[in-house]
């Protein structure tokens, strides 16, 4: 399996997603430059974490225009898969590749925790090492994770089985509690929760090692 | 208007906060009247807060050296070695006039000042520490400033994505017109290539990095260097403006040109900006520059010699080039879109000369500015031993399990949770899960290694204003206790010592006083300061703060699966209480919260004792004799033993020992180089702690879920838990309260 990291100026869990991946599939991930325009030969491609180009603006939104984003599409259009974490998830939702929007959080506040979710469904590429309905533990750590979809497509996404995770104890308002979605595929998922910083025992956790270890096993089959 | 009027006046000099002696100094000097720009220049340059010239002569009395220390202090930030080419560069940097009067910005730029003082000597920033000292609750600034001051640490840390592990919230009535934060960075770099800031040879090009030149932070660092008044608002416009994004693009680009050979010397622009930089550059490396001001990359038109070099606009770096390495440079900081110029080189003359628009507009000699800069051996006054307290004396409350309950949800004991969780502490995904914020210390791994550092800071400001030698003594060896209970070996510490206006002898005494205790505690624990910071004149109207001499401690633990945490881990495991209990109540916590007085002598610390008992845990710990372990400190012994229980949600049976001493002094005496543990096995750690000549009793065991003291009371660890977190979540959401 090939994956590979975006790197937008000012990601900051670029890193820490390189080493939960290598840590599953066992050989080294590759990082690219937002400049870059090749993507073709990644089966997955990652999003990871900060605060790209300072998010002065909407987060995300910037990052959402740059050069990468429209082989990030392509890549999408072609089944290949894609994960977006935390700021990650906020390029996705302003690139159009997933629903909805994410908000500054309820209480206007940064917050950094663990937090409990439920698995949605365990029938994706990003989830089948985990049972439906299963309650796992992932940090947050964002000021602007407040789940957002106009009335309709919300709907759409609850009745299409595109959420994929929901918070137990809803941290930031986010409509429905939800935390992540997939897109129509399922090919595509974005997250506000960090699998990547619990997958190592020493660090207080392990529950996001299913997520990458599940991915490895399915896309390099 | 030339750029080198107007004339200087006696008005003009007294502006620029240089006394009539030090004007003379400046002439005798220059030989000849300087004119503005040159006279702005010497003003920052001998401000208190560039020249520590009311402090040196003290500073210079404090262990520095060890086997593992690299760089003590001098240079941007202190160094040690911990092997295998690893580095660890640290320091504590204080921002406290700007946070005052911008909070947010204040507290921004603070810690985006001393991570650019961390990674401009090549290191990676891995881990950030904020000491914050607030005043009383009830003051009406009070919730703005906490609010702005936590707000901007996180906005500034979280988009760099160095992770905020450790630190301290403390409020007190002598902070109400000057407010404390204190911001410490961590770094890691290898051991071979280490940057420093001394320019060498002649004809090198000097590079301007970073950010544009604005007109913010003009006069910032005299600003730092006096007393505030009422109309210290009006100061506003001397705060600097941060921008992480920038910081966070600098980072990258500087640790990527670092990789290369292309740096001879680099030094960031912080306090006093473009001068403070080129003067020490040149000064350390015994060169002169001339500079070409028009290179200067600018944010604003018109701007005036004086102005770009007294700007404190903020994400700026000076490096001096090996010759030919400039394009490599350029591309390297073109491709994070930042800027780069080159704006002056290095000369022989050993002075500094400016030019703007075709006219030499300062001509100043380095050595005298830099190295000779005035120095005080101010007067002092020692501060008065006070009487004993002893225990019996004070009030003994009606219902001591109510008390504790008052002392874990004081504003001062209760949880802090609601600001460190606004901080990413996870980030570079090397925080330990024993060693998140909440602990004796936090825990943080080297990158892709077994080993990791415990890092801490403490200070307890009203031991150190009772008694500034033993406070002082009690500030490294609580950060040397912080970092033993997670079974790592301390280090090295930075200091920052925070004090009120040095020209007053009682202030001065106390100064002296702390340096004497800190350099005492240092030598006894083998523990040198490396690096540190002084921040004087914190008074409003003449009235001064709390000695506040933070100290910020690092250890090491070579296998990071050894370390324990501070919260009970099974029940039925013993707790055993190492070091002696007297029952001290003077100065304490208990004396404050509940009876809502500060009198009495600080605890005394024999650090001899301190050592003794820090090696000793430290040998248990890591042999994989105890489960959890926890300094005792603010409320002594029943606050140790709650704080264990809140962490874990596990209670705990305790046999009343008070014998000889009074219950209350028994329960909340603060004698020193006392730890809590616990252990599966309590009779082999007593007969270790027997042959090791170290005192040790077994209190009790870990059991259900309330906390009982045998004939005492029992309280349960929920409800101690609910009161410990409710505070501070509680009072920052006073209704009266806009932002």
């Amino acid at each position: 399996m090939k994956a590979c990291v975006i790197v937008f100026p000012a990601s900051n869990c670029d890193r820490d997603m390189k080493v939960a991946l290598e840590a599953s599939i066992g050989s080294p991930v590759d990082m690219v430059w937002h400049r870059d325009t090749q993507l073709a030969k990644y089966d997955l491609v990652a999003i990871p974490g900060g605060f790209s180009y300072g998010d002065y603006l909407r987060c995300g939104a910037m990052a959402a225009r740059s050069p990468i984003m429209a082989e990030i599409k392509k890549h999408a259009e072609r089944g290949g898969h894609v994960l977006g974490v935390c700021n990650g998830f906020q390029v996705l939702c302003e690139a159009g590749l997933l629903p909805g929007v994410l908000m500054r959080n309820a209480h206007l506040k940064f917050i950094c925790k663990d937090v409990q979710l439920k698995v949605e469904r365990a029938d994706t590429a990003f989830t089948g090492g985990y049972k439906a309905g299963q309650t796992v533990t992932y940090p947050v750590a964002h000021h602007d994770g407040n789940y957002f979809a106009d009335a309709e497509t919300l709907k759409r996404i609850e009745g299409e089985g595109q959420v994929a995770f929901r918070y137990v104890d809803n941290p930031n308002g986010s409509l429905g509690d939800i935390a992540g979605v997939y897109n129509a595929g399922g090919t595509v998922l974005g997250l506000m929760p960090h699998p990547e910083r619990l997958v190592d025992p020493l660090l207080g956790g392990i529950d996001g090692k299913p997520l990458f270890d599940h991915l490895v096993k399915t896309l390099a089959a | 208007m030339s750029t080198t009027t107007p004339k200087i006046t006696p008005e003009i000099v007294a502006e620029h906060g240089l006394s009539a002696d030090e004007y003379q100094r400046v002439l005798a000097i220059m030989g000849r009247e300087p004119n503005i720009n040159e006279l702005g220049i010497f003003s920052v340059m001998w401000s208190e807060h560039c020249s520590y010239k009311s402090s040196k002569k003290w500073l210079k009395t404090l262990p520095t050296k060890a086997p593992w220390v690299i760089c003590g202090p001098g240079e941007n930030a202190g160094i040690i070695d911990i092997g295998d080419n690893d580095a660890v560069i640290f320091k504590m940097e204080s921002h406290n006039h700007p946070s005052y009067i911008e909070p947010y910005q204040g507290a921004a730029t603070g810690v985006g000042g001393i991570m650019r003082d961390v990674f401009t000597m090549g290191a990676r920033p891995i881990a950030n520490v904020n000491a914050l000292r607030f005043g009383s609750p009830d003051h009406p600034k009070t919730r703005h400033l906490m609010h702005g001051v936590v707000e901007g640490i996180g906005g500034y840390g979280n988009c760099m994505g160095v992770p905020t592990v450790a630190g301290e919230v403390e409020f007190h009535k002598s902070y109400d017109g000057n407010i404390l934060v204190n911001a410490m960075c961590v770094g890691l770099a290898p051991a071979d290539n280490i940057f420093y800031s001394a320019a060498a040879g002649v004809g090198k090009p000097v590079v301007y990095v970073g950010s544009k030149t604005g007109r913010d932070g003009i006069h910032g660092a005299t600003m730092a260097s006096a007393e505030f008044t009422e109309d210290s608002e009006e100061k506003r416009p001397t705060v600097q403006v941060g921008d992480p994004f920038t910081e966070k693009l600098l980072l990258e680009a500087c640790l990527e040109l670092m990789a290369t050979d292309a740096i001879v010397a680099i030094q960031d622009m912080g306090a006093a900006g473009l001068t403070s930089s080129s003067f020490e550059m040149a000064s350390k490396g015994g060169v002169g520059i001339d500079m070409n001001l028009d290179n200067v990359p600018q944010r604003e038109e018109n701007m005036t010699p004086y102005e770009m070099m007294l700007s404190e606009s903020q994400e700026r770096m000076l490096m001096v080039l090996h010759p030919g390495k400039e394009e490599l440079a350029r591309k390297i900081f073109e491709k994070w879109e930042l800027d780069f110029a080159i704006i002056g080189e290095l000369t022989d003359t050993g002075r500094m000369r400016l030019f703007h628009k075709g006219e030499q507009v300062a001509d100043l000699p380095i050595d005298p500015l830099a190295e000779a800069s005035p120095e005080y051996d101010r007067p002092w006054k020692p501060t008065p031993k006070r009487a004993a307290l002893p225990a019996a004396d004070v009030p003994a409350p009606a219902d001591a399990m109510a008390a504790l309950l008052t002392l874990v949800s004081s504003p001062n004991g209760c949880s802090k949770r609601w600001v460190w969780e606004q901080y990413d502490h996870m980030v570079m995904g090397d925080t330990t899960g024993l060693g998140r914020p909440g602990g004796d210390a936090a825990m943080v791994r080297i990158h892709g290694k077994k080993k990791a550092l415990a890092i801490t800071s403490d200070v307890t400001p009203r031991y150190v204003f009772a008694d500034p030698v033993e406070g002082g003594k009690q500030a490294v060896a609580e950060t040397y206790r912080n970092i033993t209970a997670t079974g790592a070996k301390p280090l090295a510490i930075t200091d920052n010592m925070n004090f009120g206006n040095p020209q007053r002898p009682e202030i001065m005494g106390q100064f002296v006083g702390a340096v004497q205790g800190i350099g005492e505690a240092c030598i006894a624990l083998d523990y040198p300061v490396i690096s540190g910071n002084v921040s004087l004149y914190n008074e409003t109207n003449g009235q001064g703060i709390l000695p506040t001499p933070t100290i910020g401690g690092v250890g090491l633990i070579d296998d990071v699966s050894q370390a324990v945490g501070m919260g009970f881990v099974a029940a039925n495991e013993s707790i055993v209480l190492i070091g002696a209990t007297t029952g001290h109540l003077g100065c304490s916590q208990y004396l404050a919260d509940v009876l809502g007085r500060e009198d009495g002598p600080a605890p005394s610390v024999d650090l001899k004792l301190e050592r003794k008992h820090g090696d000793f845990v430290r040998s248990q710990i890591l042999g994989g004799a105890v489960t959890a372990c926890h300094d005792l400190s603010d409320g002594g012994l029943a606050v140790a033993v709650a704080e264990m229980a809140m962490k874990s949600g596990l209670g705990a049976m305790i046999e009343n020992l008070s014998a000889g001493a009074p219950l209350h002094g028994w329960l909340f005496g603060e004698d020193q180089a006392r730890y809590l543990l616990t252990t599966q096995n309590a009779d082999t750690l007593l007969a270790a702690a027997k042959a090791a000549g170290v005192v040790a009793t077994k209190l009790g065991v870990v059991q259900g879920s309330d906390l009982t003291i045998q004939g005492v009371g029992t309280i349960s660890v929920a409800k101690l838990k609910t009161a410990h977190e409710g505070w501070m979540p509680d009072y920052m959401a006073h209704p009266d309260f806009e932002d």
